[in-house]
Formats: C-alpha cells, sequence, structure tokens
C-alpha cells in the first residue's frame, strides 16, 4: 500500500478521465480532464513537500 | 525481488528506453506544436472570409466539381471534404487515381457561390515538415513502422521501469526526492516520480501511437476483406470513364444512414473504395461516435447504392486512436494537459540519459546499487 497506493489512484484517476473525455461533453469533458490532471497534480505535490 | 532479477528488469529496463531515447525525444519535441495544431493555424490565418450567400441554399455537388476540375485540366478528383464550421467543401485532384500525395491538389470552394476560397496556408509548410517527421520521418511505411516499433520498445521500458519501481521505493514514501544527497539519488527519484506518475498517459500514447503507425496495412486490409465482394473479378477495369452524379451519390449515402454527419468522399479508384465505386464516408453525432466513420458505397457506374459497409473493429482502433494519441478530443484544457505531461516525459527521458551515463561513470548499475542503498545503507552494496 506503501508503495503502491498513490501511483494506483493517480493511475485510477487518469485513465479513467483520458477515456471518459473521449465519451463525453461539456462538463464530463471538463471532469474528465481534472482527473487526467492527476500526474500533475500528485507530482506539484510531491515536488512541493516530499523534497528533503 | 532478487538482486538477480532486479539486475534483469534493470538491463531491460535501460537498454529498451536507450534504443528508443533519441526517436521520442524527436517525437516529444515534433508533437508538441502538433498538439496545437488548430490553434497555430487559426493564429496565423485569422479566418476573415465569409460566404458568398450566407443561409442560401447549398450549390449541387456535381455543379461545384465540375467547377473545381475546370480549374484543374487533366486532373481527376480524387476525395471531397467538408468543413464543418463554414459551408466550405474541399476538392482534392490528381493526374490519376493512385497518384502520389505529395502530387495531389488541394482547394476549397464556397458551396454557396462556387467561388474559390482563398487558402489559409500560412504555416501549413512547417506543420507539415513536423507531422511527416513525426508519423514517418520521411520515409514512408517503412519510417511508420520503424516508428512504431520505437513505440513498442518504449512500451517495453515504460513496464520494466514500472517492475523496478518497487523494490527501488520499498522503503521510502511515494514522491520523495533526496535533494541532499547525490545528484545521481537526486535525479534518481525525481526520474522515479515523474515515470510513476505519467505512466496512464504515457502507455495510451505509446500505444495509440503505435497503433497509428500501422494505418496503411490496416486500410489496406479493410479494403482486401470487407471490399472483396466489390472488387472480385474487376481488378483490371479502371474508373468509369462517365461517373454516375455524386450529388445523387451523397443524397443516397445520406438516406441510407440517417442521423450521422457529411464527412468525406473518396472517389472511384483511390485507396479507400474500389475502381467502381464512390464511398462516402460519415460519422456518428455523439462525442465518442463523431471519430467512427462509416463508409456508404454507391455504385459510380449507374448510381446504385451497394450499402453500408461497417469498419472492422481494427479499423474502428485505429480512428479513435488518432484523437487519443494526439490529446484534440477535449478543448483546449486537454491539450495543455497534453503539452505538460510531454513536458514531464521528456525530463524523464532526459534523466534517463544522465542516469545511464553517471552508470557508465561509476560502473554500477545505478537502480542496482540504489535498491542497495535503500536495503542497506551501501552504495554499491549488490553490484
Amino acid at each position: 500500500m506503501r508503495t503502491w497506493g498513490v501511483p494506483a489512484a493517480v493511475g485510477t484517476l487518469s485513465a479513467a478521465g483520458l477515456v471518459s473525455a473521449l465519451l463525453g461533453d461539456g462538463v464530463v469533458d471538463v471532469l474528465a480532464t481534472i482527473a487526467a490532471a492527476a500526474p500533475l497534480a500528485a507530482a506539484t505535490w510531491a515536488l512541493l513537500a516530499r523534497r528533503r | 525481488m532478487s538482486p538477480r532479477r532486479i539486475r534483469t528488469w534493470s538491463w531491460l529496463h535501460t537498454w529498451s528506453s536507450l534504443v528508443c531515447t533519441v526517436f521520442l525525444l524527436m517525437l516529444c519535441l515534433t508533437g508538441l506544436p502538433l498538439v496545437f495544431h488548430d490553434e497555430i493555424d487559426d493564429a496565423l490565418n485569422p479566418d476573415r472570409w465569409e460566404p458568398a450567400h450566407p443561409g442560401a441554399a447549398r450549390l449541387d455537388l456535381d455543379q461545384l466539381l465540375a467547377n473545381a476540375l475546370a480549374a484543374r485540366p487533366g486532373e481527376v478528383p480524387l476525395f471531397l471534404s467538408f468543413d464543418t464550421d463554414r459551408p466550405v467543401v474541399n476538392v482534392t485532384s490528381g493526374a490519376h487515381p493512385s497518384v502520389s500525395e505529395a502530387a495531389m491538389h488541394f482547394a476549397s470552394w464556397d458551396w454557396t457561390s462556387g467561388a474559390r476560397v482563398p487558402p489559409a496556408n500560412k504555416g501549413e509548410a512547417l506543420m507539415h515538415f513536423l507531422l511527416q517527421l513525426h508519423t514517418d520521418l520521411f520515409l514512408g511505411l517503412p519510417g511508420m513502422l520503424f516508428l512504431g516499433a520505437m513505440g513498442l520498445l518504449f512500451a517495453v521500458a515504460v513496464v520494466s521501469g514500472v517492475v523496478l519501481y518497487g523494490p527501488f521505493m520499498r522503503k521510502l514514501d511515494f514522491g520523495t526526492v533526496r535533494t541532499q544527497r547525490s545528484p545521481r539519488v537526486k535525479w534518481l527519484d525525481y526520474h522515479n516520480l515523474l515515470g510513476i506518475v505519467t505512466l496512464a498517459w504515457v502507455l495510451l500514447v505509446a500505444l495509440t501511437g503505435v497503433i497509428n503507425t500501422l494505418a496503411d496495412p490496416i486500410v489496406e486490409r479493410w479494403r482486401e476483406v470487407a471490399l472483396a465482394d466489390l472488387v472480385a473479378g474487376r481488378d483490371a477495369e479502371g474508373p468509369p470513364s462517365a461517373p454516375s452524379s455524386l450529388q445523387a451519390a451523397v443524397d443516397a449515402a445520406r438516406a441510407a444512414a440517417p442521423g450521422m454527419v457529411l464527412q468525406f468522399v473518396a472517389f472511384p479508384g483511390v485507396s479507400f473504395t474500389t475502381n467502381h465505386h464512390y464511398a462516402v464516408f460519415l460519422h456518428g453525432n455523439t462525442p465518442l461516435t463523431e471519430h467512427l466513420v462509416t463508409p456508404v458505397l454507391v455504385d459510380a457506374r449507374d448510381g446504385t447504392l451497394v450499402g453500408v459497409r461497417e469498419m472492422p473493429w481494427y479499423a474502428k482502433a485505429l480512428s479513435l486512436s488518432k484523437p487519443l494519441h494526439f490529446g484534440d478530443y477535449a478543448g483546449l484544457p486537454l491539450k495543455i494537459l497534453w503539452a505538460a505531461l510531454t513536458v514531464l516525459t521528456l525530463i524523464v527521458l532526459g534523466s534517463g540519459i544522465y542516469l545511464w551515463g553517471v552508470r557508465r561513470v561509476n560502473a554500477a548499475p545505478p537502480l542496482v546499487s540504489a535498491v542497495a542503498e535503500q536495503a542497506g545503507g551501501r552504495e554499491s552494496g549488490t553490484t
């Protein structure tokens, strides 16, 4: 869980966002893009909070 | 995972990455402007054109085609496509149906008046150069297949990287970047962090890219299998010298596929159809089906409707691979995300090369030694 928890969550959100943007329009596109941006959010959070 | 297994995966990760890295750097750098192709086109060619008769009935396609061909004596029509946001018909013509893409002529025409629409092609040469470099390295099908192989190697590199991520991160919290340690450890942490968070996107873009490199064989296969009964016994016959009405063919196709949107027409003899049929391609009207085209075939000798030919699964996979590869299916925010993830991928590729260089200098596999470092606090305990 410690090793794979965040990567699995980011991967799932990212994949779900990328696919649902193809299936929907309008609000779905916005929500899907936000989900697909999970990698950016995770990387930004890690770079700000986990530098040691 | 035993040190021996780690070494094996590390070797696979290192060499699968190294072989394809130069090409991936090129693909990332050329892909970035291609993602914003529409925005760059709009910026360089602000659309000031207006139809001659806004709101008027549209011209008969036969009349418009005759008008277009009169401007290109000696040429035959190859494709007809339709702008989605303005009444414009685009006519592609050439000396014969199997002319190369470079020798085709493209012109746009006002569907309300038949007048020529001024070309909006500033920056087109650069974009075409980038697209061709990105698609086939200017080598045609061999170049496409080579890039497809590089994409597969990249997928191997990504999967082996995921396998190595587990043992490496066993004793570290997610996203740890040890900036106080050596540059090698710091860049290994960046490499792992950015590599694992971009995993889903990178795999999607790599695998859809591989599918896109198979576009020519897929279209050829579709033509051989799906249109085989229409071609049988007539291979030697050329396209009809006096084809039936184009407008009637388009009307028949629309009637056969109600609710679908006209996308383009392939004329007899080109690669998307047979020597004897108009192929009228229509697409759906939902976010998903607008990427999926369905051809309706009409006999060009007598105007008989042959029927709808559903695209097979591999052709549909190709159609969906294009938007999923270029990220142009959900507006500008998704394109910006695509660009940001491309930049992160460039950092992963660059840091990978750096780590390989350090390995050569230190003669110790960085991943193996780094895992050993995590396990026992030594710099190169397992090598």
